[in-house]
């Protein structure tokens, strides 16, 4: 049973007396000066609080979360893996913590090696050329790839193909990332067995095709298993291949992207090299391409020259996308995994997600329908819609009350009343049990006691929310 | 591995389960021919192993605790009180995911609340958004929402004094539209701004430190239905007239000096602040108050239909995952220190950069170029600034950025910044070691 705070926090200005101060500074050392006196500003209306009541509050805070740490998360597509603690320990090393992004190069030495050595690993791991860590995300790494293209494109004097294809189970950042870059979308459908319908994207493949963004696994949890033709035929009209790593878990060590022709590719550090996803973000989009795309990378990225890092502009880059050189702090705990995985570790990392995905299929499908009846990958899409009256939201708000987060519900879109569950490797067969067990019970429930899912959660600091309210008028920020 | 539970048995009887005769049958959607038989990596070392490890390559740096510290130019060493890293370092904190589940996420979004809440005081705007990945970038998608805001308007006038690699940034985010960039110099009250113009952003301070007054250049803006865009420093809005205050429509920062550490550059907090006529064409997460159906106060993630996850193509942005716990450390940093303790590092940055100015001014061959500043200034040297810099670092002294860096026709000029990190006697050090090596 969840351990959730279930007692009522007030906000931080509530909390505030005149007077009260939280922090003590050393006493000023040099004269005072004068402020000018047409820009001197009068007021600041910040809480005054002592310094036990903000750890208190921020701890009840905490409190209310659910986190990887106190509870089973399976939420598809975002690869909730457990984050080791030594990530946190090697991060806080005060050689990070305190390394100016302007030092000299000579002065950054340990951080370019890092750079450059993480950069290498995950082009091994992606089967690419080179590659930036300077996204921090991983739709910053779709911007980046895009534009890329977009770039490349330009060079060939191809500036009118402003068409990018999308599969329709694509993460709303691709079509939100073309946008950003200039282009146009096209959605292509899948098949009855969850893939690209090969038919459609041949019939969308004209001479104003940019390229097409891929997902694989896609977004339903199934291998796109006509990847190879579907890099050639884009290729050979004249596009290029995007291929988003938001699942990139189900393939460490198994598949190489870049072998089957995918052009650039973003990983998402925070989601398959165990970096915390912080309450949403940051994360870390790293960005690798093969020979055609890599001179068009974001930059700068770390090179070597003879046992020397240094900072370097690709060729031709795209520029910077981000002040400095990404999410450092990121990448320092992602590096720390992969020397921990080593070689061996990445294979075993896919290979246990995707059986422990399977299993849990395997375990439910009888009662939540799965819509293709597949071998999944590192996660799979079933139906929430088991009983009359019942929906997938009150399946996962009943969840909560058994102790477990949510799954991604209500996405891929081609699913009605789509359920995405991902348990991520790092979780045991006992959790998994439970898990199987809480989503059965609830099954039984949907039959039975419909409205003990439709008024859940009942173990929660809050109830179900009005967002319509939220959103008609808004309350953004404190009004005392 | 100690990262994945599942023993041999397990695994045969999960097989069992599945149907499956091993793990290998798991991967048959893969082309056979395709499958990697070993990574070219090293193998996996033992935890004590890869710490070592770590430790060594973090060794290999200098930072400015180390030294005397003078650079700041756009990432600043700053005090962050122990609360701090010990409070956002929670697990519950750490490994959450987005709060798309609000029930179960009111600790994340009560806090993007409070962030949200004393960032818009502070920054004199109404509302402020969740977060993005850093000022550059924030500044960056200000730019694209205010062109977009202001339809049949092509010109946008950004300020010559702009850190350059947020002006790369600008042009990086903006290369696929058709947007006219004109630069400006100085006061912006006196920028072209006529009826084709979309936006004027404005730096306060500029890269270069120095401070022009906002107001003037929005009243000119407004009246020629432009908008006014400012890029602020937000421990200088402690003590000096907020952005809002003076006519800002869309305010970004970067709020790493908000309780954030230096970490090589990232992660940062971009800042996002705007005006109640502007709030559905900002990008970003928003989080609101609302209520459930037992009246109890609670906090919604809102306004979704801006976002990609709703709009996909059509949506403002493509921003999904923000900035979060960098957020959060803000957040606490802010509560913690209060609006009198977040004006006393204002004023002692403000007090020790202007004592170094005057020293320094006083030094013959210098001259100190900013002629309105908060806690960093342009000086003009003697010598090339790098020189300077090679001779200072040999005596523990990081006297500031040499503009040489990002500007091979500037070689003599040093941007210096003074934090409340600094001591009087590390500035009477510095200003000593700047007479020394003038020689």
């Amino acid at each position: 049973m969840n351990a959730i705070n279930m007692r009522d926090e007030p906000l931080v200005y509530e909390l505030s007396r005149a007077g009260r101060v939280g922090c003590s500074l050393p006493k000023a050392d040099v004269p005072s000066f004068e402020l000018p006196a047409d820009l001197a500003r009068a007021d600041l209306d910040l809480p005054e609080l002592d310094e036990l009541t903000v750890v208190r509050h921020f701890t009840r805070l905490s409190q209310k979360n659910y986190s990887i740490d106190t509870e089973f998360y399976p939420l598809g597509s975002c690869t909730m893996k457990y984050n080791p603690k030594i990530n946190e320990a090697a991060a806080a090393n005060p050689g990070w913590k305190y390394l100016h992004p302007l030092a000299e190069e000579a002065q950054a030495q340990g951080a370019l090696k890092l750079m450059f050595k993480l950069q290498r690993s995950l082009c091994e791991i992606g089967g690419f050329e080179a590659a930036s860590l300077q996204p921090a995300a991983g739709a910053h790494g779709e911007l980046s790839g895009v534009l890329m293209i977009r770039a490349a494109l330009v060079d060939k004097g191809e500036r009118d193909r402003r068409k990018m294809l999308i599969p329709d189970s694509a993460h709303g950042t691709n079509p939100a990332s073309c946008t950003m870059a200039g282009f146009s979308t096209q959605t292509i459908p899948s098949g009855p067995d969850g893939n690209i319908d090969m038919a459609a994207l041949r019939a969308a493949l004209d001479d104003s095709v940019a390229g097409i963004m891929i997902t694989n696994p896609n977004t339903l949890g199934l291998f796109e298993r006509n990847i190879v033709e579907i890099c050639d035929l884009v290729h050979r009209a004249g596009g290029y291949v995007y291929g988003d790593g938001a699942n990139m878990n189900a393939l460490t060590g198994v598949f190489k992207p870049g072998s089957s022709g995918i052009d650039v590719m973003h990983f998402n550090l925070h989601k398959t090299f165990s970096t915390p996803h912080g309450g949403g973000g940051p994360g870390a989009g790293m960005v690798a391409a093969g020979a055609a795309l890599a001179p068009y990378l974001p930059g700068p990225i770390a090179s070597e020259d003879a046992g020397k890092y240094r900072l370097a502009m690709p060729a031709k880059s795209i520029g910077r996308v981000k002040s400095f050189y990404g999410n450092f702090g990121v990448l320092v705990r992602a590096y720390t995994y992969l020397l921990m995985t080593g070689a061996d570790g990445l294979r075993r990392v896919a290979e246990n997600a995707v059986l422990n995905a399977n299993y849990l299929k395997a375990k439910l499908s009888d009662v939540y329908p799965v819509p293709h009846a597949r071998r999944c990958m590192h996660e799979f899409v079933a139906r929430g819609n088991i009983a009359e009256g019942v929906h997938t939201l009150d399946i996962a708000k009943r969840l909560i009350d058994y102790g477990f987060h949510p799954p991604t519900v209500y996405f891929p879109l081609i699913v009605q009343e789509a359920l995405m569950i991902e348990p991520t490797e790092t979780e045991s067969k006992e959790t998994l049990d439970l898990f199987i067990e809480a989503m059965r019970s609830i099954a039984a429930e949907a039959g039975s006691q419909p409205e003990l899912l439709h008024e859940a959660p009942h173990r929660a600091p809050v109830a179900r929310l009005d967002e319509v309210m939220a959103a008609r008028c808004p309350i953004l920020c404190y009004r005392g | 591995m100690p990262f994945i539970p599942t023993t041999d048995a397990e695994r045969n009887e999960m097989l069992g389960a599945i149907g499956a005769a091993s793990l290998e049958e798991l991967f048959g959607d893969i082309p056979q021919r395709l499958r990697v038989k070993k990574l070219d990596l090293p193998e996996g070392l033992s935890e004590l192993e890869a710490g070592e490890a770590l430790d060594s390559l973090a060794d290999l740096n200098q930072t400015a605790k180390k030294m005397d510290w003078f650079l700041g130019a756009g990432a600043y060493y700053s005090y962050i009180p122990a609360v701090v890293p010990a409070l956002a370092s929670r697990g519950e904190f750490l490994t959450a995911y987005t709060p798309y589940q609000p029930e179960v996420s009111q600790g994340t979004l009560q806090a993007i609340f409070e962030y949200q809440s004393m960032a818009a005081k502070l920054l004199g705007m109404s509302v402020v958004n969740a977060s993005h990945y850093d000022g550059a970038t924030a500044l960056a998608e200000a730019v694209l929402m205010a062109w977009k805001a202001r339809e049949g308007r092509n010109k946008v006038l950004l300020p010559a004094d702009l850190h350059p690699e947020y002006a790369d940034v600008i042009a990086t985010y903006c290369t696929s539209f058709e947007i006219e960039f004109a630069r400006y110099e100085g006061d912006p009250a006196r920028a072209p701004i006529d009826e084709r113009t979309a936006a004027i952003i404005i730096a306060y301070p500029g890269f270069s430190g120095e401070v022009w007054p906002i107001g003037p250049a929005a009243a000119i803006a407004h009246e020629r239905g432009a908008l006014c865009v400012v890029h602020t420093d937000p421990v200088m809005c402690a003590i000096l007239a907020s952005p809002g205050s003076q006519g800002a429509d869309i305010v970004t920062a970067e709020g790493q000096s908000l309780g954030n550490p230096l970490n090589f550059g990232g992660p940062y907090l971009g800042m996002m602040g705007t005006t109640d006529a502007l709030v559905r064409k900002m990008p970003g997460r928003i989080v609101g108050e609302t209520k459930d159906k037992e009246g109890r106060r609670g906090f919604v993630l809102t306004l979704s239909t801006r976002e990609q996850h709703i709009r996909r193509e059509k949506a403002v942005s493509n921003i999904c995952s923000n900035q979060g716990l960098s957020m959060l450390q803000t957040c606490i940093h802010l509560a913690t220190l209060g609006a009198a303790g977040l004006r006393e590092v204002a004023k002692q940055s403000y007090d020790k950069a202007h004592y170094a100015a005057s020293r320094i001014a006083d030094l013959s061959g210098y001259r100190v170029k900013s002629a309105r500043f908060f806690r960093e200034f342009l000086v003009q040297t003697p010598k090339p600034a790098v020189d300077i810099v090679r001779a200072l670092g040999a005596k523990g002294i990081m006297p500031g950025l040499a503009l040489s860096r990002y500007f091979s026709d500037r070689p003599n000029e040093l941007l210096v910044c003074v934090t409340e990190m600094n001591t009087k006697d590390q500035i009477d050090r510095l200003v000593a070691a700047l007479k020394e090596a003038s020689r």
